[in-house]
């Protein structure tokens, strides 16, 4: 049997389900770190990407910060992180570092998807008489949406990814299987695990793709679309890469 | 009644856009700004509704200086219409025009029922009540913003080159219905255009501005191309050439009058209009 059939046949034994490390628990650590990080990271970057993208104020800022923080190495982060705040409170040291990745995605979405509006849009809004609260609440949120949700799907896929490292420190998640198949060279089992954590992201993707779609407001999907700025935007936000 | 006095604007870069500009707008007339790119026209008019502040001298509406005044609010009361109409493209057609009474606390239903009567006034099918701004073309998006710009029943409607993106056909008919408009709302009109042909067709008041606001000429239209006051105005107006500098030219069949290239312009009657 080569190793791909063995990984799937490993994925599919009945051990799965059973024993100390079952998959049912794994999946489930794996997910509750995933939308725990991902809610944390998303309460801190989309007030300040609407802050950014509203006013305008502070957007180099962001793009430098973000930048930086897009090239760090994960792994180091955890193991770092787990050093300052002690390895009695790894959770939380998994959890921030997974926030902190996941905060540069969120962010460029949030305010890129502001940025986008048509300026006269927004001028008109204003001119009409909405207040700031408004002109953010009925025009650059729904507006922005679609580019809000690409960000999180990014953020979220970036979490899925690196919360496999969470079992390096003892925190179980879909990892396990990997750091444990390690040290005894079960490749079936890693490759299985592998495509697990693979498949996961590939579900998650789809599940923000659809919503993606559907968050677009209806007018600007409607019809004849021939406003050149609403196209982009459009095939923008179904392509999911938030602009910087 | 809206004055400005010695209002300036500067704007943060140094651009100095209005330098020292003093007029009045009557009320219930239609005031046209008109000026070349960059003469301070929109400026001008965004300082009525606070969307720019002066950076010195005063705006009063009916006597009040408006910088007293909560910008939102006064926002509120004005009517205000820009070119491209500015609709948000996620709200239907019915409730962009509803927007300022919904804002206002007007109950939507009723603020619905008043946004497709504006529907009629400004000569747009009700079928259309229900599609988004992209589904649209250009003449009729114009028509939703002048509806918009109505819907809170403002006694002031700004309206900045709001006819400058549509084909010469529709914009003639959004001019006549502009005039019809006018004499069925009396509302106090400040229109920006840089076309003085409609500034003649609209405007009760022309300005005629140079750069940074100076005002070349003040008056009706007749008064302007009757006596230019400069050669910048007479030049700007086109008084010394095309079909404005009209001559009579006597023929076999009587007097025809003829443009600056001898192209039949009309013919010589009596009477005429008496206004
Ligand atoms: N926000 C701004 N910051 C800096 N300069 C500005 C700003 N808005 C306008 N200006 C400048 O002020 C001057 C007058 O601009 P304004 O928009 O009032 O002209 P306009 O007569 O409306 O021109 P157009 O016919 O092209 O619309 C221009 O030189 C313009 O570049
Ligand atoms: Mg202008």
């Amino acid at each position: 049997m080569n190793l791909f059939t063995e990984a799937i046949d490993w994925i599919f034994s009945a051990e799965r389900f059973q024993g100390y490390n079952p998959l049912g628990l794994r999946l489930g650590e794996h997910l509750w770190f995933t939308f725990l990080s991902l809610l944390l990271a998303a309460a801190i970057a989309i007030p300040l990407g609407y802050l950014i993208g509203h006013t305008g104020k502070g957007r180099n800022l962001a793009v430098g910060i973000s930048g930086a923080a897009r090239a760090l190495p994960s792994f180091g982060l955890i193991v770092l992180l787990v050093l300052i705040v002690g390895v009695t409170r790894a959770p939380a040291a998994a959890v921030i570092s997974f926030v902190l990745l996941a905060i540069p995605s969120i962010l460029a979405g949030a305010y890129s998807g502001l940025e986008a509006i048509d300026r006269r849009v927004i001028d008109s809004a204003r001119a009409m008489g909405m207040t700031e609260w408004q002109i953010l609440w009925k025009v650059e949120i729904p507006l922005g949406l679609p580019l809000l949700i690409g960000g999180l799907r990014s953020g979220a896929l970036q979490i899925v990814a690196t919360a496999t490292l969470a079992a390096y420190i003892g925190l179980g998640g879909l990892g396990i299987y990997i750091f444990e198949g390690l040290p005894l060279r079960d490749y079936p089992q890693m490759l299985g695990s592998a495509i697990l954590i693979a498949a996961l992201a590939l579900l998650l993707d789809a599940l923000f793709a659809i919503l993606q779609q559907f968050v677009v407001p209806r007018g600007v999907t409607a019809g004849r679309v021939r406003d050149d700025r609403a196209t982009s935007t459009r095939r923008r936000a179904v392509a999911g890469t938030p602009a910087e | 009644m809206i004055e400005f006095r010695s209002v300036s604007k500067q704007f943060p870069d140094g651009t100095l856009a209005v330098d020292d500009f003093s007029l009045v707008m009557p009320s219930r007339k239609t005031t046209v700004l008109v000026g070349s790119s960059g003469s301070g026209k929109t400026t001008i008019l965004r300082m009525i509704n606070r969307m720019v502040d002066p950076t010195g001298g005063a705006v009063l509406i009916d006597d009040e200086d408006i910088s007293g005044l909560e910008p939102v609010a006064l926002r509120r009361r004005i009517g205000y219409v820009m070119q491209n109409g500015g609709l948000l493209p996620h709200f239907k057609v019915v409730d962009n025009i509803a927007t300022v009474p919904v804002l206002t606390g007007v109950p939507r239903g009723a603020a619905r029922e008043q946004a497709l009567t504006l529907m009629d006034t400004v000569g747009l099918d009700r079928s259309l009540a229900d599609r988004y701004p992209s589904q649209l073309s250009g003449g009729q998006q114009q028509r939703v913003g002048v509806a918009r710009g109505l819907a809170a029943n403002p006694n002031i409607l700004l309206m900045d080159e709001p006819f400058g993106a549509v084909d010469p056909i529709v914009r003639a008919e959004l001019q006549q219905e502009t005039i019809r408009l006018q004499r069925e709302l009396d509302k106090t009109v400040v229109f920006v255009t840089h076309d003085i042909d409609e500034a003649f067709l609209l405007g009760d008041q022309v300005v005629i501005l140079e750069k940074g606001g100076r005002i070349a000429q003040v008056g009706s239209p007749t008064e302007i191309l009757a006596d230019p006051a400069s050669e910048f105005v007479a030049d700007f107006i086109g008084a010394d050439r095309g079909k404005r500098a009209l001559s009579i030219r006597r023929t076999e069949r009587g007097a025809i009058l003829v443009d600056s290239e001898g192209r039949a312009a009309g013919v010589l009657v009596d009477g005429g209009p008496t206004a």
